[in-house]
């Protein structure tokens, strides 16, 4: 896939990142390498070998369902710039 | 022209755990906003997630019970998109390799059943609350008790005609979850929701139209009321000649209509990838014959059972099956070896009306307890009545039913000799109403039972009574 100025833009859209016109530009080349790079693997015959969506041989990792304390609530508001209550403040949001 | 309505669900169901998806914070509801939450699932930076064994288990249940293909290794990914109810800015959820895939479930309709196919089952965590202040106040305060919450989405081939089947599909999953116990089916709280995608077609077409998306329908009355709004909307559309517009629509309660969710229309880049977080999970036959066994028999075989083996009418089946609870009473109470029909009377009439009455809560009856007031009636040691206010008594209180027909003096009467004496005291004393019966007026025999009765203060056992003032009026 080839890097254009236009998938630059959508993922920094997405992203939420302001990028100027300098910024945009270095993107793209910046992006392009990396994928330029990761492209080599399409050199390799991979015919009859499942994706890998894990790099290590692990599976199962699982915990039994026992509910545990919580974080006290004020420290999980610590960091929070604004509340009310015990809840989160923010912008108002309505999608 | 005649359309035909083409209809798909996503339903989402809350599984009833103790601790959440990805961390041990307990999944209790009505708390102060944010006290069940840790560094996990508050999305902070360099934590792990770790996966509830159980939230497997019960999605796999659900997969069997629905005759989903479960499959062999199946993997988590990010949904990526911001939003404050979010965290992380990501939900864990599964896309190319859910847990379980192409089952079908069977849906009542009209004159028979069919089947809806279900496309997939996959696991994911819930997402926070969202309360928007009012007004003038310019902010949303977020509650991250609910993120990471487990859910099961559940979603259907477009297999659904008509807004009463969906309503059927919706009513016959809420079954299966509240029969396996993995979830308590309450669409009002929210544990058991909906999203429906709704296209019509003319009547006939084998193309499918542009399709809606409609949220928020939070009853089964709602899911249905929405659906038939929208496919009138649209066949005005398409009438006017129209064209439907791909779009996310809001149905409003209030008003019985749907709305389009403006902005919304900017289709979403989720960006989904593997979660590198959290390994695979394989499932190997074991494990599905484990959980496989631990199936319970579901509503649908029970209402079968009912009527096939037991007896009873449709309409009982239905009713008794309506809970998993009260169909459990009815079956401990058949095991003490009474009439299925009487039992089912009982369970239905005054057992679901000192329910309601009373409270759940109040009930300290217990099976063989109610297998033995209808012993009593059977032998009739106490009348229907009478059996009725012991009922009551022992709902109320658990004492045994014995001690309170004892107490009350409600016991039968069914010495002959005794009714006997009270019935020819009674013909003397009302000789014009027996010359009456004599001259063919039939009909004067319920005044000498009721009567009898009242003389007996309603004890006396009324087969007797009638046989006894039969045979004195015609023989002497």
């Amino acid at each position: 896939m080839k890097i254009t100025r236009e998938i630059v833009r959508h993922v920094a859209d997405l992203a939420r990142l302001e990028l100027g016109p300098e910024e945009a530009l270095k993107m793209e080349s910046q992006l392009g390498d990396i994928l330029g790079y990761i492209g080599l693997l399409d050199g390799l015959d991979l015919s009859g070998i499942p994706p890998t969506s894990h790099v290590q041989e692990i599976f199962n990792v699982m915990r039994e369902d026992e509910a545990r304390s919580s974080l006290p609530v004020e420290k999980g508001l610590a960091n929070a710039p604004d509340r009310e209550g015990t809840a989160f403040k923010v912008p108002k949001v309505i999608e | 022209m005649e359309y035909t309505a083409v209809i798909g669900l996503e339903v989402h169901a809350q599984l009833q755990t103790d601790s959440k998806i990805f961390c041990g914070c307990s999944t209790r509801f009505g708390q102060e906003p944010n006290v069940n939450t840790c560094p996990v699932c508050l999305g902070m930076p360099g934590v792990l997630p770790v996966l509830n064994k159980r939230v497997v288990d019960y999605t796999l249940m659900m997969g069997l019970a629905t005759h989903c293909r479960i499959a062999a290794e199946s993997v988590f990914a990010r949904k990526n998109y911001f939003y404050p109810d979010l965290p992380k800015g990501y939900q864990i959820s599964q896309y190319e390799r859910p847990i379980c895939e192409e089952g079908w479930v069977e849906i009542p309709v009209q004159g028979g059943a069919r089947k809806i196919r279900i496309t997939r089952i996959h696991m994911e965590e819930d997402a926070g609350k969202l309360v928007h202040e009012g007004g003038g106040g310019a902010a949303s305060l977020v509650d991250l008790n609910r993120a990471g919450v487990p859910l099961m989405e559940i979603v259907s081939e477009p297999d659904i005609r008509s807004p009463e089947e969906a309503r059927a599909y919706m009513q016959t999953l809420r079954d299966i979850v509240v029969y396996l116990g993995i979830c308590d089916g309450n669409m009002e709280e929210g544990s058991l929701r909906c999203d429906a995608n709704i296209s019509i077609m003319p009547a006939g077409s084998e193309t499918f139209g542009t399709r809606t998306e409609i949220k928020n329908m939070n009853s089964f009355r709602y899911l249905a009321q929405a659906l038939e709004y929208e496919i009138q909307r649209q066949t005005e559309v398409l009438e006017d000649g129209g064209r439907i517009i791909q779009e996310t629509r809001l149905f409003d309660s209030a008003k019985g209509v749907t709305a389009s969710m403006r902005g919304k229309e900017e289709a979403h880049d989720y960006r989904y990838f593997p979660e590198p977080d959290l390994v695979p999970i394989r499932i190997d036959p074991e494990w599905v014959d484990r959980i496989g066994a631990e199936i319970p028999e579901l509503r649908s075989e029970k209402i079968a059972r009912y009527v096939q083996d037991l007896g009873l009418p449709e309409y009982d089946a239905e009713v008794l099956t309506g809970e998993p609870g009260t169909a459990r009473f009815f079956e401990d109470i058949l095991a003490h070896g009474v009439e299925p029909k009487k039992v089912s009377n009982w369970v239905m009439g005054e057992y679901t009306r000192l329910l309601k009455d009373k409270g759940m809560e109040t009930a300290r009856i217990s099976p063989e307890q109610v297998a033995g007031i209808i012993r009593m009636v059977d032998a009739s040691t106490v009348s229907v009545s009478g059996a009725k206010q012991v009922f009551e008594e022992v709902f109320l209180t658990g004492k045994d039913p014995d001690a309170i027909v004892r107490e009350k003096g409600l016991a039968q009467v069914s010495d002959e000799g005794a009714i006997e004496e009270e019935i020819k005291a009674i013909l003397e004393a009302n000789p014009q109403q027996v010359e009456q019966y004599r001259d063919g007026q039939e009909k004067v025999l319920g005044y000498f039972v009721g009567q009898v009765m009242k003389a007996t203060r309603g004890r006396a056992n009324p087969r007797l009574v009638n046989e006894i003032l039969i045979k004195k009026l015609k023989g002497e």
